[in-house]
């Protein structure tokens, strides 16, 4: 088992050379940098450009070296853990970044944890009474959940939100914590604000899930092994769980490895429109102003996280299938 | 072979699944008993309701199958129930499945869940049974997989299933079966997944330990070598009905359905310098869902009787030493 993962880890430092190659790549793609933009922007307020001072700025940031140097210079600073500096904020990435990915690793992880706490009781009951009232009405759901716009979804509580408390901005913090050191009041008043940016996030995933894990679920218990275990005078219950249960998690199990960087996709719209201090925001930002460091650390970091999400995975199955614990 | 006590009743006994295709009748009106230590073998084609006759007995049958009619009773120390009465999920049946009734399953490799080890899922069916530790089940379980030939038994048990060959896998399965000692252990089709050289083995294997445990055995099959190897009895089975049942060296000499007749015909014989046409029953078995009126094999039937065979079924006809035939043939009146 040890040295499953361990050979797993090593395999992401491969993995993680190319993702940066095409983390840098994403970032070069759109013509112009950060200069062009700059320029349009002071063009838009009506100011004097003087093409000298832009090149000069140019040659400061090094925009000007070939491609591949600046690459490099790009992951050399990353590896000495220097993000580099956001031309847009004028500060640290790794500042701002640090600012805000704890929060989107709270709504990430509590929209997680809710979509697998809801998902795989309401699949095991579905599975286990299908065609029922139940199953139907989980069901239905279920649809109803996969099939609403996240961001229609966050409009309604925000709406909602307002009409309760007559506040605008739902935020994570009341405003008596929002500055407040840590404390545990301060974090059960962060969990009170943490559901709502989680349900918003978490539902289309909740609603996938419960269909895998009923779909699996139903296919596993028409297994021999089933009828097997019931032949040895298991009771119901603990024969679902010992048997079927495990493989049907399978599947689920191997979802985490995407649910970490989907979650963060479906953040943004989440937290664009209840406004939530997070990283999605601050990316579409720096993609728009072609904040390059930004960008890029911003791609490699979430890319690392996929990696990790699909290692921790890689983990859960090879815990969950002893036949997996032997390949690669 | 009646001398032993009855342990095993099985009266008119019918299983229908329920679909939207319509009422599957895969067991429709089956009557057998077994005796302490008895071998019954029950040999049909594939779909004549042979498997569904095991899963009934043991209340394990898939759902949207129900035991419409029928009693089966069981047998213990001078007591009787009737294993249709109880509740399939309830503490009773739970305690004959596994521990007076045991099953070995044909495909070892789909019976056995590849997450666990099979000592694991021995010692789980011995835990459930006798008190027990877990160590003392991990002996015992280690005892049984030494008895049916495991190689290397301490070791074998901490495998998992699909580290192990076909063989040694089946060997674990009757092990697992027989882990509770049973007074019955009905083994469904249990050499059909296994190589011919294995074969024998496992069959070799079930004859001693049906010896030495004194229980009874119910083989299902459609192999009739696996009968006239381990069997005293034969139920033949034809559409969920029970054609004929006799006797083993009685059905192999002297068949009387027409079904059984053309059953041993289909059977090739190898030897040198011997040639033989294979005599295949004509036509097909029919749909299950559209079964023929009367006597359900009359369409197949060499010796049908128009106006009789298709009209009415025949009725269950006591013939000389325990042999009994469904047929119009045999009907005197």
């Amino acid at each position: 088992m040890w040295s499953f993962i361990l050979r797993r880890i090593l395999l992401m430092v491969p993995t993680l050379m190319v993702v940066s190659v095409i983390s840098f790549a994403i970032i070069e793609a759109p013509p112009g940098d950060f200069m062009d933009a700059y320029v349009n922007q002071l063009l838009q307020q009506q100011e004097a450009v003087d093409p000298a001072e832009i090149e000069s700025l140019r040659k400061r940031y090094g925009l000007d070296a070939p491609t591949y140097v600046r690459y490099f210079r790009w992951l050399g600073n990353i590896l000495q853990g220097n993000l580099g500096r956001s031309l847009e904020w004028n500060q640290p990435v790794s500042k701002l970044i640090a600012d805000r990915l704890p929060w989107s690793m709270a709504i990430s992880v509590a929209s997680f944890l809710l979509a697998y706490a809801l998902a795989i009781p309401i699949g095991l009951y579905s599975a286990t009474r299908q065609y029922s009232i139940g199953d139907y009405l989980f069901t239905l759901i279920g649809f109803v959940g996969l099939a609403t716009p996240n961001f229609l979804l966050a409009l309604l509580i925000l709406w909602y939100y307002f009409v309760a408390t007559g506040n605008v901005a739902v935020g994570l913090f009341s405003d008596e914590y929002l500055v407040a050191p840590w404390s545990l009041a301060k974090f059960i008043d962060l969990l009170k604000h943490l559901w709502l940016p989680a349900l918003v996030v978490g539902t289309a995933g909740t609603a996938g899930l419960i269909r895998v894990m009923r779909a699996n679920l139903l296919d596993e218990l028409e297994r021999p092994y089933v009828m097997v275990a019931r032949s040895k005078g298991l009771s119901e219950g603990k024969l679902l769980v010992k048997y079927p249960f495990r493989i049907a998690m399978n599947p689920v199990a191997s979802t985490i490895g995407w649910t970490l960087p989907t979650l963060v996709n479906g953040e943004l719209l989440a937290s664009l429109v209840l406004g939530l201090p997070t990283v999605a925001p601050l990316f579409v930002g720096a993609l728009l102003n072609q904040d390059m460091f930004l960008a890029g650390s911003v791609v490699m970091i979430l890319s690392t996280l996929t990696l990790v999400g699909t290692l921790l995975s890689d983990i859960v199955l090879a815990w969950l299938d002893p036949r997996i614990r032997g390949a690669i | 072979m009646s001398q032993t006590p009855l342990l095993l009743s099985v009266d008119n006994l019918a299983t229908h699944f329920f679909s939207q295709e319509g009422i599957l009748e895969a067991v429709d009106g089956v009557s057998f008993d077994i005796h302490a230590g008895e071998a019954l073998g029950i040999a049909g084609e594939s779909g004549c309701g042979k498997s569904v006759t095991a899963q009934s007995i043991l209340r394990i049958v898939p759902k949207n199958g129900k035991i419409v009619t029928g009693a089966i009773n069981l047998f213990q120390n001078g007591d009787s129930v009737d294993l249709v009465q109880l509740d399939d999920r309830g503490q009773q049946i739970r305690q004959i499945r596994g521990g007076e009734i045991a099953m070995v399953f044909q495909e070892p490799m789909a019976a056995f869940s590849m997450v666990y080890t099979i000592g694991n899922q021995i010692t789980e069916v011995i835990r459930l049974h006798q008190e027990c530790s877990q160590n003392e089940a991990r002996e015992r379980a280690v005892e049984m997989l030494r008895r049916v030939g495991m190689p290397q038994p301490e070791q074998t048990i901490d495998a998992y299933p699909f580290a192990l060959s076909g063989g040694m896998r089946q060997r674990a399965m009757i092990a697992m079966a027989l882990s509770c000692h049973p007074a019955l252990l009905i083994a469904d089709e249990p050499t059909t997944a296994v190589d011919v050289t294995i074969q024998a083995q496992v069959l070799e294997l079930m004859k001693d330990l049906q010896r030495d445990m004194g229980m009874a055995l119910i083989v299902i099959t459609h192999d009739l070598a696996v009968i006239s190897e381990l069997c005293d009895r034969v139920m033949i089975m034809y559409l969920g009905k029970d054609v004929e049942s006799a006797p083993a060296d009685v059905i192999f000499r002297d068949p009387k359905h027409p079904y059984t007749v053309g059953l041993l015909r289909s059977v090739p014989e190898l030897g040198e310098g011997h040639t033989q046409e294979l005599d295949p029953i004509s036509g097909s078995v029919p749909s299950p869902y559209r079964r023929p009126t009367g006597c359900p094999f009359h369409p197949r039937c060499p010796e049908f009787i128009p106006d009789v065979c298709d009209v009415d079924l025949p009725p269950q006809i006591e013939l000389a030493g325990g042999h009994r035939v469904r047929c119009h043939l045999y009907v005197q009146d």
